[in-house]
């Protein structure tokens, strides 16, 4: 096959993704001149109708968004309207709610790594295929998938779409020893999760490098998950650097346009490309990694945490799985320190005003804001999710990866390969497309 | 170590007995059918029993020969599981073609089978939702309705729920094997609470709860938590709203708050048309 004159490569859908998307490529003598990942997914306008609802509502509509990552919108939804009425949920609830949010990235990052993305770098269709030859090494994958999804069950009544989520924390708390049996569970899942690292570190990695400013939150002292602030890390000019904003910014910053290939959004931030997930968290939080996740890291080749930087968007599934490793640890801590609280959720009367909230999904920040009249009913909600900022980025990693292998010397790539090398490093980002679909609010700038 | 997709081991149509199963997506949050994934203790148990030819979350290849899927894919299967609802011109051919070749089509989920909480839309100005969300609306194609599949093509089985229960999934797999109809019982999460042992969350606690009138299927997990149940599995089959709706304004809340509680993610249940607006009633009947 030739390189030269024009070839036109559509995949008109992509597999093992959340959502439905399809990308159309497009190469000119040899030059990628065109990669556009387009969303079809059909839009929900949950934005539209969170308005009028209650303050209370938030929470179980907005997990109706995705069914991959309920929890992290139950969670941001919570924080935006406390926020709002000005109220701040600490101590055990707190706590408690993190706990959640271990469970909810353990499930989804374990099945991103096991169903979604593995079968990609050992040659093998899918999940059941590569069951036939590694057959522990899937049990593992879904033991531990379902060792997450046991914490949802328990603390949340159920894996997607959790219930026992409200605003101001739960409904119910668990006594002490009903989450005893989790401990248990959650010490053959660090074994598991530890020996997950050490497979998918093992795997081939095409060499590649993305330049996207990073962006995830940052909270000294913890790795981000369920609150902290904006940080950016720039490559551009002398070395990476590392700025922060208040969340209330947000909207200044990062800004969203419509394209009319998609119906998701795409976003910049501060004018510029940028990435968010578990590559920007790694970079901006791995310091504050427990021992045990740090020293796989180390052990993996992702270099010191902390002030090592991994830009190869192939390895995003070593960092997902130290991130698993991070997770249980983190579960593993609240469990033992738990003390049951005296009451289940801290009151949040409504009041008039705005408030913002953000949290670290599996996928990426996910923010939210929202404005309630006096008596709490929702006069705006703006959403923003995780998959519609990285769209960019993921578009130029594939145009990256798409002309790397054009550049390759030897035979030429043929329409097969080059179709599986897109699919892969869209992957790469786990990318929830019914979340990017979903939310679409946009900054309109009009001169 | 090899990228590309090894060739399909599984043996051909002609030699494979397995029945074939699908998996469809239209407007949905993909919960429902990320249930199938979740059946972690039973996955590869399943997939020895049934060939999954069309699953794209799960697979780019489609049949025996491992081809490349599409999203309209080639068939024909056995069972086809729909996820979500009918939302633009297109899907609503997909739907079309998705029923041609499927034998037996089961819809899961509140999307699928009652039109999701997309179907807010319905009550709305879809151009004002439009206006909403998108600076371009023109970009963006779309229906003014959000439709359960059963309004476009005949549906063999509809399993409830936001999202739908595993273990009921797999007993509708199951019974498809078996050749039986799935045993799905049709009474009211009143019925899962007293099977639980859980007490009564509004007798206790005068807690405002919808188990009366909406579908088994959950377990009866809400009043479990100490919540009133608010109606993910949609209504029963003849609900009396009248004495529902009597019943929570006796235990506090307001006429607004029941329409809305009514109106999220079963809306379009032609059940739950009109909920009853007991306050407007009685003021009329007083100026009367
Ligand atoms: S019914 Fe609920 S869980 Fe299922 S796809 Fe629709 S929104 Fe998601
Ligand atoms: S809302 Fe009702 S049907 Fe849904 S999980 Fe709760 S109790 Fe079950």
């Amino acid at each position: 096959m030739n390189d030269r004159g024009t070839r036109v490569l559509r995949l008109d859908a992509l597999a093992r993704v959340e959502g439905e998307a399809s990308l159309h490529l497009r190469v000119d003598g040899g030059t990628v001149t065109g990669t556009r990942l387009r969303i079809y997914e059909p839009p929900r306008f949950f934005e539209a109708f969170l308005t009028g609802r209650g303050h209370t509502e938030p929470p179980d509509i907005t997990a109706r968004i995705c069914g991959i990552c309920p929890v992290a919108y139950q969670m941001s939804a919570c924080r935006a309207v406390e926020d709002a009425c000005g109220v701040t949920v600490d101590g055990p609830l707190a706590e408690l709610r993190r706990l959640l949010y271990c469970g909810e990235w353990i499930e989804s990052h374990t099945l991103h790594i096991y169903l979604l993305h593995a079968p990609d770098f050992l040659g093998r269709a899918d999940v059941v295929e590569l069951a036939r030859d590694q057959r522990a090494a899937v049990e593992r994958g879904l033991r531990t998938k379902q060792t997450g999804n046991a914490i949802l069950e328990q603390l949340g009544g159920r894996p997607i779409h959790p219930v026992n989520v409200r605003v101001g924390g739960f409904y119910r708390t668990p006594a002490a020893d009903e989450l005893r049996s989790l401990a248990e569970r959650l010490r053959q899942a660090r074994e598991d999760a530890l020996e997950t690292v050490r497979w998918v570190a093992a795997f081939d990695f095409p060499d590649a490098v993305c330049d996207h400013d990073l962006f995830a939150l940052r909270a000294p002292g913890h790795y981000a998950i369920d609150s902290g602030t904006p940080a950016v890390m720039t490559v551009h000019g002398p070395g990476p650097a590392l700025r922060e904003f208040p969340l209330s910014r947000f909207e200044r910053h990062v800004r969203q346009g419509q394209v009319p290939h998609s119906t998701a959004l795409t976003a910049t931030l501060d004018d510029r490309r940028y990435l968010t997930g578990p590559l920007a968290r790694y970079a901006i939080n791995g310091r504050w990694l427990h021992p045990v996740a740090a020293e796989a890291a180390r052990d993996a080749g992702l270099g010191e945490p902390g002030t090592a930087v991994c830009r190869n968007p192939f390895r995003s599934i070593v960092v997902r799985a130290v991130e698993v490793v991070q997770a249980v640890e983190e579960a593993l801590r609240i469990i033992d320190a738990y003390e049951q609280p005296p009451r289940p959720a801290v009151e949040v009367p409504p009041r008039q005003g705005a408030g913002v909230g953000a949290t670290e999904a599996p996928r990426g920040l996910l923010y939210h804001r929202y404005a309630l009249a006096a008596d709490g009913t929702l006069t705006e909600a703006r959403i923003v999710a995780p998959t519609a900022q990285n769209q960019t980025a993921i578009e130029e990693d594939v145009r990256r990866a798409v002309q790397a292998r054009l550049d390759t010397p030897g035979p030429a790539a043929d329409d097969e390969e080059l179709t599986h090398l897109c699919e892969r490093a869209i992957r790469n980002h786990d990318p929830c497309i019914s979340c990017a679909a979903h939310f679409l609010s946009l900054t309109v700038e009009r001169a | 170590m090899a990228t590309e997709p090894g060739p399909g081991t599984a043996p051909g149509p002609a030699t494979d007995p397995r029945p074939t199963l699908a998996v469809w997506k239209f407007a949905s949050c993909d919960g429902c059918q990320l249930t199938l994934l979740d059946c972690e203790d039973e996955l590869l148990a399943l997939a020895a029993r049934v060939r999954i030819d069309h699953f794209l979350e799960m697979t780019p290849a489609e049949g025996a020969d491992g081809e490349r899927a599409s999203s309209y894919g080639r068939g024909p299967y056995d069972l086809s599981l729909v996820e979500g609802s009918i939302t633009t011109a297109e899907d609503a051919e997909r739907i079309q073609h998705v029923r041609r070749i499927s034998r037996c089509l089961v819809t899961i989920g509140a999307c699928a089978t009652a039109g999701g909480i997309q179907a807010l839309r319905n009550f709305a100005d879809v151009e004002d939702f439009l206006a909403a969300v998108y600076a371009q609306p023109e970009y963006v194609a779309t229906l003014e309705t959000s439709t359960p599949i059963s309004a476009h093509v005949p549906v063999d089985f509809e399993l409830r729920g936001c999202p739908i229960d595993r273990r009921q999934l797999l007993e509708v797999v199951t019974a498809h094997l078996a050749g039986r109809k799935p045993r799905i019982p049709g009474h009211s999460v009143c019925y899962e609470c007293k099977r639980r042992g859980t007490t009564c969350v509004t007798v206790a606690h005068g807690t405002p709860c919808l188990g009366p009138v909406t579908h088994a299927g959950c377990g009866a997990i809400c009043p479990a938590y100490g919540r009133g149940c608010y109606g993910c599995f949609g209504p029963t089959s003849r609900p009396n709203l009248r004495s529902m709706v009597a019943q929570l304004r006796h235990d506090g809340m307001s006429e607004q708050d029941i329409q809305r509680v009514f109106h999220t993610f079963n809306a379009a249940s032609p059940e739950h048309a009109p909920v009853p607006d007991l306050a407007a009633e009685e003021q009329d009947s007083s100026r009367a």
